[in-house]
């Protein structure tokens, strides 16, 4: 077992989590559904989270990537304390160094393509236009230049995940937090995205963090988390028996 | 991201219909009943504006408006001529009287006798004729209301005669005049012979119109015939404001039109508070993977702002150009006549499209706000 990591951070981490800990209010009482994790991840591993529904895989990837704050403990993403940052800062920081990748897609149907993939630049404030061009070269990596004046209701499931997948990496962030990614798609659908995220979004200077509990796809990891009630029972290469 | 949000509320073709529909159909409401409202009011002057040579009108101290009038004895024109400041002093009488028409049928009417010599008391105007034809024995002009109410659109009603308090009367013109505010017939007459047609009382005569000397004020002038003669003096404008706020304190009007009002400020927060929530909350897992990728909560607010202006902004000329179509649609139908939208009604309306978008925004918006960017997770 590759074991988790306590004490201080390692300098080529790209996030050092450090006592983690989180609760939740369910009316009178207090949930701790993270107990104190520490963990590293990596810059070019394909890292997943992976657990039984309530095991806090999403909590500790929410904490990891700035979007809910811990009740305990610290997280530094590629040296920053980023819940030391005022609330303006941590959301500059989110918009320039972590791309995310919804189960849901959560793409805006209302703009085409190519204006999908290019929101997190134009949220950044860069042209419209500009940005589009932009998120069109990737799209073409990605093998769906020719949909990029679509909507995404054209686009089958597959498609549609492909234009998250670029919409997260157009801004070329150094870390991506994927939630289930291929959980909306077939076997062969869910392969082939795993496939090309692990082509375009590993590198190494980029950290690939992916929430999962699809046993289909966890041959492609680098390292495999397991998250059993909110603590961590395994890290390492490959699953452990019985899972 | 603004270009974004617009895209977004635009794509959602039902709820942006559903919005403008809200908005216009409030600024519809709001423009077109107080436009309504003003107008109707404003009859309550048409008497003074239908003599608007007169710069000052005496009265009895009692009388309040055109119609609600108290004779004087006629020896009151001498002692209003005689007032320093005063150019000339004209007769003007108003009173009600009954005509049968030619199918035997009765109906009231006003009638207003205007000064023998200059027909000063003549609405400004004539449709048909020229102001000299009251010069010819027994004759009438009749407003164009009148027309439409006495004779069928084919008939014209010159030459038409007329008994009026059994007595003949010819019409022989039509005066361009404002409608009053009970819309009633007015047949318009020389003075003299409007003391034949109305019965008798000891005094007869209504009002005094004046006019002032150059180098006079009528505020001036009409102070100074109040001092002189114990008579109530009113420029032209306190005159016909008198008779605006008769109607507004002895009707039921304001109450009737403003709860219209009202009703459709209401409408208008119903129909769009509830679509926009709608709208925000199909839309929030799309705001909350905003919020995830980097969006702050202020870009959000002037996302939200700027589909809220959009939608404003075309509701609000959708319901004013329906005001404009409303107004110039009835334009032909005689209680319409003159009516216009006075330019404060659509700054009132947009007054009140700002607060319902305001109140309507404040309230969706906020579960967009609240929402945690970690909810996409979810």
């Amino acid at each position: 077992m590759e074991t988790t990591t306590s004490g201080n951070c390692a300098p080529e981490a790209a996030i050092c989590a450090r006592g983690i800990a989180r609760d939740f209010e369910a009316g009178q009482t207090t949930i701790r559904v993270l107990h104190g994790i520490d963990t590293d991840i990596r810059p070019g591993e394909l890292t997943y989270v992976v657990g039984e529904s309530g095991s806090g895989k999403t909590t500790l990837i929410s904490i990891m990537c700035g979007i809910l704050y811990p009740t305990e403990g610290e997280v530094k993403v590629f040296g920053t304390d980023i819940y030391s940052l005022t609330d303006t800062e941590l959301v500059n920081f989110r918009l320039k160094n972590i791309g995310f990748i919804f189960q849901q897609y959560n793409l805006i149907p209302s703009i085409d393509v190519a204006s999908n993939a290019a929101v997190p630049l134009i949220a950044q404030g860069m042209p419209r236009e500009q940005a589009r061009e932009k998120a069109k070269v990737l799209l073409d990596k990605l093998n769906i230049g020719n949909q990029a004046d679509k909507l995404p209701r054209q686009l089958s499931g597959g498609q549609q995940q492909r234009v998250a997948i670029a919409r997260a990496l157009v801004h070329e962030p150094r870390l991506v937090v994927c939630d289930e990614p291929t959980a909306a798609l077939d076997a062969s659908s869910g392969r082939r995205v795993m496939d090309l995220l692990r082509e375009v979004a590993v590198a190494p200077d980029r950290a690939c963090i992916i929430v999962t509990h699809d046993n289909r796809i966890f041959d492609l990891a680098d390292r495999i988390i397991v998250l059993e009630d909110g603590r961590i029972t395994h890290d390492g290469k490959e699953m452990p028996d019985g899972h | 991201m603004l270009w974004i949000a617009i895209r977004m509320l635009t794509g959602d073709a039902q709820k942006f219909y559903g919005l403008l529909f809200g908005i216009g159909f409030s600024t519809l409401l709001i423009t077109q009943q107080m436009t309504i409202f003003v107008n109707l009011v404003e009859r309550g002057a048409s008497g003074v504006y239908n003599a608007p040579e007169a710069e000052v009108w005496v009265m009895d101290p009692v009388s309040r408006t055109t119609d609600v009038s108290y004779a004087m004895p006629a020896t009151a024109l001498d002692r209003v001529r005689s007032v320093k400041g005063v150019e000339w002093a004209v007769p003007h009488l108003r009173a009600v009287a009954n005509v049968r028409t030619k199918d035997g049928d009765l109906e009231g009417v006003a009638v207003i006798g205007v000064d023998d010599a200059t027909l000063i008391g003549l609405p400004e105007r004539m449709k048909e004729g020229d102001k000299s034809v009251l010069f010819a024995p027994d004759s009438v002009v009749i407003d164009d209301t009148g027309t439409t109410r006495f004779f069928p659109p084919e008939q014209s009603p010159i030459g038409e005669r007329l008994e009026l308090n059994d007595q003949r009367a010819v019409i022989r013109g039509i005066a361009d005049a404002i409608p009053s505010f009970t819309s009633t017939v007015v047949l318009y007459t020389r003075y003299s012979n409007a003391l034949n047609f109305v019965p008798g009382t000891r005094n007869r005569l209504s009002f005094v119109l004046v006019g002032v000397s150059e180098g006079e004020t009528p505020e001036a002038v009409a102070a100074r015939i109040e001092a002189a003669t114990g008579l109530q003096a009113q420029t032209r404008e306190e005159f016909s404001q008198a008779g605006v706020n008769f109607i507004i304190e002895n009707t039921g009007i304001p109450t009737n039109f403003g709860i219209t009002v009202f009703l459709g400020f209401v409408v208008g927060i119903a129909i769009v508070g509830l679509t926009f929530s709608l709208f925000l909350r199909d839309n929030i897992k799309q705001f909350g993977a905003l919020k995830a990728i980097g969006v702050t909560n202020a870009k959000i607010v002037q996302m939200v702002a700027a589909q809220a202006g959009l939608v404003g902004m075309i509701g609000y000329a959708l319901g004013v150009i329906g005001t404009v179509a409303f107004i110039r649609g009835f334009g032909a139908n005689p209680f319409f006549k003159g009516f216009y939208i006075p330019w404060q009604i659509p700054l009132i309306s947009l007054a009140a499209v700002v607060v319902i978008l305001a109140i309507t925004g404040l309230i969706a918006i906020r579960s967009v706000l609240k929402t945690e960017p970690a909810s996409v997770f979810r």
